[in-house]
């Protein structure tokens, strides 16, 4: 089920749109989309209408092109999306369900080890590989030369604050840390045709474990006890968030691969760990390799899970429907976004995103409107380019 | 105290004057898209708020301040609950059987694997019951079963054992059980019967799923509850089965 959002100034445009959509063969259009374009309210001299629960400005309709592709005024577009909310909870487990013939998980996994060590947070890295520290030579560098304080970052500390303020609640007694709040910019923006400064992953500053040498996952288990040992969560000191990356975590070539419940077992001593550390643990799996049942025990580990699909090239029906499909990697899901200390769910705006390389440097996450629609009607929502890394903020 | 008007108490016969359901298991069915905790969460309230109520909490899946924070939002107070001893909480986040359990327990003899750890579990549970059953209503509550097969290791008969077990709580003290169970896991062949055998055992049945048209901003999801039904009077079984659509908020569930 996909969204799309169509806002017309009259009933003609919305209804010669719909007469062009029921020739896509794929397409259910409901008709509660036109029933809710009756629920309009002028101010002043403008018009506004209610869909879902977000008021939205009506603005002239950009003409539908011919051959069906739909773009949406980039102002429409809710100012203060943010992706999964904001960045990631310390503490919580993000688990990516790779798609087993793209290696676009990467792309998110190398940010996040980024970030990470550009801000010099301890990062710990697992992979199913005889030599981990080598993938470290590929991980990209900031892009240099563009603001780096992106509307972003202030989100991403608002968000670690949020988490924090529980942590008052808690403890009743630690001081504000809103004077912390102004020190930390988080870099978004990463140049992937740069590797990273060599000091950054010099020497032992990345704790690189192999999973081809965990028979029975002890090692691995060990590693990241010790780690998050040195993160408790009652730190008081933000820069201290420390990140586990673990890529691949049931690829066939390890040898616990058939150890079904081993690896839940380790995958839920993991999220308790970091539960209650300074740490963010990002965990990227073949979910195709994996029954159907183990898969969705994962799932339900998750504190959030992301998926990302590989494009087809030359799919000529997705490229009428979808805007930019050439310059396309992937999708990104959102299943699940972490909720702690809360039992509301979150609804995000959108949950399906497009993966893009801007100038084949920098990634670029777009929204692809969602709505009780079958099939992707999408367009790329007009976000600017500095909020499109909104994912990759930690 | 105001009675809330809530489709799901009245679905559940949930009253002020009888705020518990004696001697019944509940069961709670959900999946990735729709979590069921929130009722576990408005249950634990809506027991607590009678003084005649103990929760025995065993809980798998959060830890105490997780659950400590969503209930202060509802106005329940749970570390203070926690003092008072209305509120027994067991936090087996970490464990494992059976190494673990022998720890969590101050057990110094342990039986053979899972099956030991879960006896000793068990045991726990027991006495926790027994001590605090003769003048209050207790009910245990465990979040949530699957993880409880991941604790055992995949023993997924010993966990039944387990829960069997549990069920003859029910009988001998007049105690509640409810339970949270994640239904999508179960989907294909064998792996079936460990849902269907909780589902034969429940004597309710709360199941939280999605929208057909998928999530929405205004409706979470819905929920389907099936009451087996008790003994009328005439001696006659009446099962009742209600669905309505929630959304879940902050300090409240609108249905």
């Amino acid at each position: 089920n996909s969204t799309v959002a169509i806002i017309t100034r009259s009933l003609h445009s919305l209804c010669s749109i719909l007469g062009e959509l029921k020739f896509r063969p794929k397409l259910n259009i409901s008709t509660s989309m036109v029933l809710k374009y009756y629920s309009m309210v002028e101010i002043g001299d403008q018009k506004y209408t209610l869909l879902g629960d977000k008021l939205w400005l009506l603005l002239k309709f950009e003409r539908v092109v011919s051959h069906g592709k739909f773009r949406l005024p980039p102002r429409l577009r809710s100012p203060d999306l943010k992706i999964l909310g904001g960045g990631f909870h310390l503490g919580s487990l993000v688990m990516i369900m790779e798609d087993t013939e793209a290696p676009h998980h990467m792309l998110l996994l190398r940010t996040f080890m980024s970030q990470g060590l550009v801000h010099n947070q301890p990062v710990l890295y697992a992979s199913p590989s005889k030599n981990p520290r080598a993938f470290l030579g590929t991980l990209p560098a900031t892009l240099v030369s563009k603001d780096v304080k992106s509307i972003k970052s202030e989100a991403e500390q608002k968000d670690l604050r949020i988490a924090w303020q529980y942590k008052k609640y808690l403890e009743e007694n630690k001081p504000p840390i809103d004077e912390r709040d102004g020190k930390v910019e988080y870099c978004n923006d990463f140049d992937l045709r740069k590797p990273i400064e060599k000091h950054l992953i010099a020497g032992n500053r990345v704790e690189c474990v192999s999973l081809l040498d965990c028979s029975s996952l002890a090692g691995i288990r060990d590693s990241c006890s010790k780690f998050l040992s040195q993160l408790p969560r009652y730190d008081g000191n933000i820069t201290n968030a420390g990140r586990i990356a673990i890529q691949s975590f049931c690829a066939p070539q390890c040898e616990y691969y058939d150890k079904e419940w081993d690896m839940l077992s380790f995958i839920r001593s993991i999220k308790s760990k970091v539960r209650s550390s300074n740490a963010v643990a990002f965990l990227t799996f073949p979910a195709s390799l994996l029954s159907t049942s183990v898969s969705k025990r994962w799932q339900h580990l998750a504190d959030t899970l992301l998926s990302v699909k590989a494009i087809p090239d030359e799919d000529k029906e997705l490229a009428t429907l979808l805007t930019g499909y050439q310059d396309m990697l992937g999708l990104l899901s959102i299943h699940k976004a972490a909720r702690f200390n809360t039992q509301v769910p979150v609804i995000l705006d959108a949950t399906t995103y497009s993966m893009k390389l801007q100038k084949r440097r920098s990634l670029v996450l777009e929204c692809l409107n969602q709505a009780p629609v079958d099939g992707s009607g999408g367009s790329s929502g007009g976000c600017s380019s500095s909020s499109n890394t909104g994912a990759l903020d930690f | 105290m105001n009675r809330p008007a809530t489709l799901l108490d009245d679905a559940l016969t949930l009253d002020d004057d009888e705020p518990i359901q004696k001697g019944r298991l509940i069961l709670v069915e959900d999946c990735v898209e729709t979590s069921g905790a929130f009722v576990l969460h408005h249950l634990i309230k809506r027991f607590l708020s009678s003084s005649d109520n103990i929760i025995l909490f065993v809980a798998f899946s959060h830890p105490f301040s997780h659950y400590d924070r969503i209930l202060r939002k509802m106005g329940c107070n749970l570390a203070a609950q926690r003092e008072n001893k209305r509120l027994l909480f067991f936090d087996m986040l970490m464990l494992e059987c059976p190494a673990d359990l022998a720890f969590v327990f101050n057990l110094w003899m342990i039986d053979d694997g899972v099956e030991g750890g879960l006896i000793a579990l068990y045991g726990n549970i027991y006495k926790a019951v027994e001590v605090n059953s003769s003048n209050k209503n207790i009910t245990v509550m465990i979040d949530d079963i699957s993880l409880l097969e991941v604790a055992a290791n995949g023993s997924t008969k010993d966990v039944l054992n387990f829960m069997h077990y549990c069920h003859t709580l029910t009988t001998q003290f007049g105690c509640t059980i409810i339970t949270v169970l994640h239904e999508d896991i179960y989907s294909s062949g064998d792996e079936f019967t460990f849902p269907l055998q909780m589902e034969y055992l429940a004597d309710i049945t709360i199941k939280t799923e999605p929208l057909i048209t998928g999530l929405a901003a205004d409706v979470h999801g819905q929920l389907t509850i099936l009451d087996k039904g008790t003994i009328g009077r005439s001696g006659s079984m009446k099962g009742k089965i209600h669905n309505f659509r929630y959304k879940i908020k902050e300090n409240n569930r609108l249905f």
